[in-house]
């Protein structure tokens, strides 16, 4: 059985990868070069905060909450 | 390694916090969250005099979260309101962004004017191609134009607009960076008519950033268009909240603390600066700073282009051209 894979899909840009391992919010932010603040992280139908940690089987949504124009 | 940090719990009930603001260094659960920003919205329309119970408010809404969240908050709160929205013809952006509002006040059963600018004369497209200017630049115009119309015509004393801080906040660096001074005087969270076909403008959401603004949007189940416009790629606007943010992230509370000790500290410094009141539009009777509102000298040019465009076609040539 292969490991895990955190599978996110990252809106407006509809992009969507992976990715091995537990971690927490703020890390993966971090990973992914994105600003806290920026975004909402949204697992299920819940948000998370920068403390929380995603599992390695979760799929995640992150939001990007900036608009402008 | 990763440190044992506690996820945070909610400041008033101590469940776990779906929300945590580093602003206040505060977090909340989902019904404390929708609770707190409704009175902060609440609060702000008190401590201003934006409105009162007994006016009908007109809430300009695009179908983003701002608008929508406004609204929202507005119905919930128990003010009478009436939601104005602008078709504004960038393809299937703004049909969805139509599909949304529509659907929004649907459910909630408000009243919902829809002006759209391509049967009104011109779309965005339209107008920003055949008159050369930025879409953006076409847009506001158009906007201001309609809402300022609308408003005035319908006999609302009060246009609300979901402007929240960041916005304020990139608008008052972009302001501050070319010391546009006429500018910084007339960016306030209320600004009074100052011609007889104005109505007084508001902004509740002024003192909530655009993170806050968007998780109520998302905990309240708004359904909002999370697509960005296409023209906004590369706004100026954009560049000045990445600015800002990052600022943000290195040290919490930066944008509330600039924007608000501006409107405390120097923004009454500016009041001398503003421009003399507008006159009259001689084509439309709005508000103009000259003889022609901004609105109808891009609606003149539009003429002219589309005339040159038939003579062209129909083989004549206009010697006025």
């Amino acid at each position: 059985m292969g490991s895990l894979r955190m599978r996110i899909t990252l809106l407006p840009q509809r992009q969507c990868i992976e990715i091995a391992g537990r971690r927490r919010v703020s890390d993966l932010l971090r990973e992914l070069q994105l600003i806290p603040g920026t975004v909402m992280v949204i697992r299920g139908d819940e948000l998370v905060t920068e403390h929380d940690f995603l599992e390695a089987a979760d799929n995640v949504e992150i939001r990007n909450v900036i608009s402008g124009g | 390694m990763t440190q044992a940090i506690r996820p945070p719990k909610c400041k008033r009930c101590r469940a776990k916090a779906q929300v945590y603001l580093r602003q206040h260094n505060s977090a909340f659960c989902r019904g404390c969250f929708i609770f707190y920003f409704q009175r902060q919205a609440e609060r702000a329309i008190a401590h201003e005099h934006m409105f009162g119970r007994d006016e009908v408010v007109l809430v300009a809404v695009s179908g983003g979260k701002d608008s929508l969240a406004l609204w929202d908050v507005l119905i919930e709160s128990g003010y009478q309101t009436v939601g104005m929205h602008l078709e504004l013809g960038i393809a299937e952006y703004s049909l969805s962004s139509t599909r949304k509002t529509v659907a929004f006040a649907e459910a909630r059963g408000q009243k919902l004017i829809r002006v759209d600018l391509g049967a009104e004369n011109a779309d965005v497209p339209t107008l920003a191609g055949l008159t050369r200017r930025p879409a953006c630049a076409a847009c506001g115009t158009a906007k201001r134009h309609h809402f300022d119309r609308v408003a005035d015509e319908g006999g609302y004393a009060v246009l609300a607009t979901g402007h929240n801080l960041d916005d304020e906040a990139a608008r008052l660096l972009g302001n501050v960076m070319r010391w546009q001074q006429g500018y910084l005087a007339k960016q306030q969270p209320v600004l009074q008519p100052t011609h007889e076909r104005f109505v007084r403008k508001v902004k509740p959401f002024y003192r909530l950033s655009e993170y806050e603004t968007a998780v109520y949007a998302f905990l309240r189940g708004i359904d909002y268009v999370v697509e960005e416009c296409p023209n906004s790629a590369g706004a100026s606007q954009l560049v000045y909240k990445d600015v800002l943010n990052r600022l943000e992230a290195a040290m919490p509370g930066t944008k509330l603390t600039f924007f608000q000790e501006f409107l405390r500290t120097a923004q009454p410094l500016f009041q001398n600066a503003e421009a003399s009141p507008p006159g009259t539009c001689q084509r439309c009777a709005m508000p103009a700073f000259g003889d022609r509102c901004s609105y109808c000298t891009l609606l003149v040019e539009v003429d002219r282009r589309r005339q040159q465009a038939e003579s062209r076609g129909s083989g004549t040539t206009n010697p006025d051209v």
